[in-house]
């Protein structure tokens, strides 16, 4: 009957797409190819830095430069899967990238030997970072970081992306540095379906008022939407929009109802429906009961999106694709109601199939017609700006369309002025609670004086003589939060507790870093999912993490 | 040195660490200089570690006394399991001998497939088929000097109780949640030290860009029974909507995965492999007829082979972050070293990175590890053994696979009521208390695949 070999129609699937299946189902092919085409630069290959690169080179990271001008000793040894005991007295970006190349042969991956110090000042305002999509960084003096800091921030056509992550001890601290970040499709844990019952476009009304709801047998094969529909329309006529009605609170949309009314419209709503013969047992009338909450959502564009859209970058896209877009979507909106293009996707709903089917389908085409519009006005903003390199295509547009009520944007804030500036939220909270501050408010002050005292000492405190450090190091803790104008002491447990760190690298403090970082930084390249904007304090002492924005939130 | 002994882990490992301070002498606090205590000349690998076992700290738990003896404790004494070779397994290996752990076994049934490359970074492309137990154990020997890893191709459930007995932690890296559940009601109930101590237990969870690490120790926090409404029961299409109404692409490859298969056999008997291509070509192509049909799209081979092998979407970066956290928690409950995380943490890195970490609550009369007294369930008087059947496998908080049911009459004998073959299937229908004087406040027993002893449940018919 049927034969075992697969017929022509199957496609073929490549050892690739077999070996990145499990992460394909989450950026798909297309963030896939951005991963391959990326080039990733770390600076020391230390236990945080491995663990980095290992997140990368596994999903197939393009290629990757290590800068490190260190030699392996028996410490990095003990901490750092990716060297081994021959290794000591060896390059150890050297080492570290030969075991790393060894996970994965499609990725390259190359060391330079060179001090990053004379690499910044020779290489200054050189093409030399030029070609990496992402730097990070791992334990560096804060004069290196704010020198790297300023240089990428500040390069020329365009800031590249820096991540900088320090692990003493049971803390970890991650600094994202991002000038301009933009992201289409930010795969939000849930999004409210876009239902436009509040904003009903023409198609939608022909089709909901085709479908014939005369009798039971109809009703139940019907999708819950359309007949949610039809009760609700005549809610709004009979109950909100009558001369004599005290109820309606919205004149300009009826369909915008408050919590009372929302009341009032569910006892509505299933009196009807047990009018039409409908009872709990019958999916549409469960699955009507249960949208209330979610389906009478006014359509609104999200305040994020809207402030992309107030961007000065709209008015002025220069050669970006997606700043194009912003700016033909601008246009779309002004002139279709103040409303984004419809989504086009729908939630399941129990019914016969014809009947979804072509509910599904009304919002398709409203939305491929969206896109296409949308499309339109791109070309004509590209073809008012000259001769623009961009290309466009309509499938790009599509995308964006969709995704248009989950757009991201980040303008982020350098670390070199992080380092010159009062962190001023972390010093109100600590200020505001000096008896039992937020540890991870805390730790992060003691990271940045460890920085400090790294800077002048040469060594981290505790390094070898953790009692005799801690005078230092309390004096170095005051001195920080002097400079920051707080009027509080350095709290001795977290000094005390820095010290007995001494700065090392705890292997599995290191790994919980390390996979954050590299997914920030997958993030970053495939401009998909949202990055963290901007600093996260890793607590493993609690086994907690608090995000902040600094220097100022 | 006077020590407080007391129950816990904490008070097991420090009497261990005692011990072998006993047997060498003195304990040493920091001394400036690590000096070399071992002939090893490789005694310098271990500082990192060292600044944490040796020095005092205000944060770490109370039977805590810096001394070196926890690193030789850890490379010579302490025993730790490593449940599940994948994608955690991998990781949690890596950490625990970095950390010092040296004897630490791990067990698999799995062998590797192509897709494990991405994330399971043990293993390489010559791999595949091979054990993944043996891989990941040798790959680890290899490379981490004084490492004893030892593997175990098998199920868990092969491994008897004393198997599980010798160890002093045991951390869980599973994918199912039957297994994770058979595992957590044997480690739970394991009664390894006069104190009623049990054996702690770390566990992981991943998906996607997801993740969870719960601390169990029993009966100070709760186990992975008590807060089963976290593992939401899957949820399965309607056979009807499958049959008659499909409206998505997973409704018409479910309906071939499940209805065609079996009527047209295209392989003869062979059930299907989702990971034999041409099985996967069969459904995909009969699905993307059927879809045709109904005028659905959206069939593609990548989407049948998920829904047919109900893949979970997994990233190195989220198993690394995961398996991170278990390992740290690991460390500290042997050592004491820091305070223990308290006691379940989310972690999700969709927008930002985003943790959650609370003290979950224990649950009274929880199947696993609070076995004082039978958990009551309620039935009207007629309740047939099909309804029960379903109460055990559809209920949120028990969520069992096939469970096996006996029952005590109002004799005291006990009854097979229903043991999963075709001589008690016709019991099915018959009712627990006409046909089997099962009585008011009766007894039934359940065995089930996700518990590793029988539970008992007291029957009241309202």
């Amino acid at each position: 009957m049927t034969s075992a070999t697969p017929s022509p129609k199957s496609p073929e699937v490549s050892e690739k797409s077999k070996k990145y299946d499990r992460q394909l189902r989450l950026w798909g092919d297309h963030g896939q190819y951005k991963l391959e085409s990326s080039h990733v630069c770390l600076i020391n290959a230390n236990a945080t830095g491995t663990e980095i690169l290992k997140s990368l080179v596994l999903p197939g990271c393009g290629r990757f430069t290590i800068i490190d001008s260190k030699e392996v000793t028996e410490e990095d040894v003990g901490n750092n899967f990716f060297l081994e005991l021959s290794h000591v007295g060896q390059n150890r970006g050297e080492c570290a990238k030969t075991l790393l190349c060894e996970m994965n042969l499609d990725v390259s991956g190359e060391a330079v030997i060179d001090d990053l110090e004379e690499h910044l000042s020779v290489h200054k305002n050189s093409k030399f970072f030029d070609r990496f999509s992402v730097v990070i960084a791992s334990e560096l003096s804060d004069k290196t970081l704010k020198l790297l800091s300023r240089t990428l921030w500040e390069k020329p056509g365009k800031s590249i992306p820096l991540i900088y992550c320090h692990c003493i001890g049971f803390i970890g601290w991650i600094r994202v540095q991002l000038k301009e970040h933009t992201v289409i499709e930010s795969h939000p844990d849930s999004v409210i379906d876009d239902l436009r019952l509040d904003r009903p476009f023409p198609e939608m009304v022909e089709y909901f008022d085709s479908i014939s709801l005369s009798s039971r047998e109809d009703i139940v094969k019907t999708p819950w939407l359309i007949v949610f529909h039809r009760i609700l329309e005549q809610y709004v006529k009979s109950h909100l929009l009558r001369e004599d009605s005290m109820n309606c609170v919205n004149k300009e949309n009826p369909h915008h109802l408050n919590t009372q009314q929302k009341r009032a419209f569910k006892e509505y709503l299933e009196k009807e429906l047990r009018t039409m013969g409908l009872h709990e047992g019958d999916d549409v009338f469960a699955e009507s009961m249960k949208a209330v909450n979610t389906a009478l959502t006014p359509t609104t564009i999200p305040w994020q999106v809207q402030e992309i859209l107030n961007d000065k970058k709209v008015t002025d896209p220069e050669n970006s694709q997606f700043w194009i877009m912003c700016a033909a979507l601008k246009a779309f909106i002004s002139e279709n109601n103040g409303l984004l293009p419809v989504r086009g996707v729908l939630p399941d709903m129990t019914a016969e199939s014809a009947k979804y089917i072509g509910l599904q389908n009304v919002y398709r085409d409203k939305a491929k017609r969206d896109a296409e519009d949308v499309y339109n006005r791109c070309q004509s903003i590209m073809e008012e700006s000259g001769n623009s390199p961009i290309t466009l295509k309509p499938e790009d547009v599509r995308l964006f369309c969709k995704e248009s009520c989950n757009l991201k944007l980040i303008r982020g804030q350098p670390i070199f002025e992080e380092l010159e500036t009062c962190p001023s939220s972390i010093v109100n909270e600590i200020a505001q609670n000096q008896e039992s501050p937020n540890p991870d408010c805390m730790f992060y002050v003691m990271m940045r004086a460890a920085l400090r005292y790294y800077s002048e000492f040469n060594f981290y405190p505790g390094a070898s003589d953790p009692e005799q450090d801690i005078t230092e190091f309390k004096a170095c803790v005051s001195r920080l939060l002097a400079e920051w104008n707080c009027n509080v002491n350095g709290n001795a447990d977290y000094i005390q507790e820095i010290c007995r760190y001494g700065g090392s690298e705890i292997p599995s403090v290191a790994a919980f870093v390390g996979g954050c970082v590299a997914q920030e930084a997958i993030k970053i390249i495939t401009g998909q999912y949202t990055p963290l904007n901007n600093t996260l304090i890793y607590n493993a002492v609690d086994c907690s993490t608090t995000s902040f924005n600094l220097p100022t939130d | 040195m006077e020590f407080e002994i007391t129950a816990g882990v904490g008070g097991r490992i420090l009497r261990l660490v005692m011990e072998v301070e006993g047997a060498q002498g003195t304990g040493t606090l920091d001394s400036g200089e690590f000096c070399s205590r071992d002939s090893n000349s490789n005694s310098k690998r271990w500082n990192h570690m060292r600044k944490i076992l040796e020095r005092p700290s205000p944060f770490t738990y109370h039977t805590f006394n810096p001394s070196y003896e926890y690193l030789t404790a850890l490379q010579e004494y302490v025993r730790v399991l490593v449940v599940g070779a994948g994608g955690l397994g991998c990781e949690l290996l890596k950490n625990l001998v970095l950390l010092g752990f040296r004897n630490v076994d791990i067990i698999d049934m799995d062998t590797i497939d192509i897709s494990n490359l991405n994330r399971q970074f043990l293993f390489r492309p010559d791999d595949v088929g091979k054990s993944k137990a043996h891989c990941a154990a040798a790959f680890v020997n290899k490379r981490v000097e004084g490492a004893n890893v030892i593997a175990h191709h098998c199920k868990i459930q092969d491994k008897d109780v004393d198997f599980y007995k010798q160890f002093h932690v045991v951390v869980c890296g599973l994918d199912s949640i039957t297994a994770r559940k058979w595992l957590n009601s044997l480690i739970v109930t394991l009664d390894v030290s006069e104190e009623d101590e049990k054996i702690p237990f770390v566990d992981g969870g991943t998906e996607g860009f997801k993740g969870n690490v719960r601390v169990i120790r029993t009966p100070e926090t709760p186990c992975v029974e008590c807060n089963l409404d976290l593992y939401p029961p899957q949820i399965n299409f309607p056979m009807c909507t499958l049959a008659s109404t499909p409206r998505l692409p997973e409704h018409c490859i479910e309906y071939v995965r499940l209805l065609l298969w079996e009527r047209e056999k295209p392989f003869g008997e062979t059930p299907i492999d989702g990971d034999c291509p041409q099985h996967i070509s069969w459904i995909y192509e009969k699905a993307q007829e059927r879809a045709a049909q109904f005028r659905i799209d959206g069939i593609t081979y990548r989407l049948t082979q998920g829904v047919v092998k109900n893949i979970i979407p997994a990233v190195a970066s989220t198993n690394a972050v995961i398996a991170a956290a278990c390992s740290t928690e690991v460390l500290k409950l042997v050592t004491g070293c820091s305070r223990f995380m308290d006691n379940f943490m989310l972690f999700n890195d969709l927008d930002g990175i985003y943790t959650f970490t609370y003290s979950a609550e224990r649950k009274k009369n929880c199947l696993a590890c609070d076995r004082g007294e039978a958990r009551q369930l309620f039935f009207s008087k007629n309740v047939t053994v099909q309804e029960v059947y379903n109460y055990l496998v559809e209920s949120k908080d028990i969520q069992m696979k096939s469970p096996g049911i006996q029952g005590y009459n109002k004799e005291g004998v006990l009854k097979n009521l229903y043991m999963k073959n075709i001589t008690t299937e016709e019991n099915l229908k018959k009712s627990l208390h006409v046909d089997f004087e099962i009585p008011d406040g009766g007894e039934i027993q359940v065995a089930d695949p996700t518990f590793a002893v029988a539970v008992s449940f007291k029957i009241t018919y309202e």
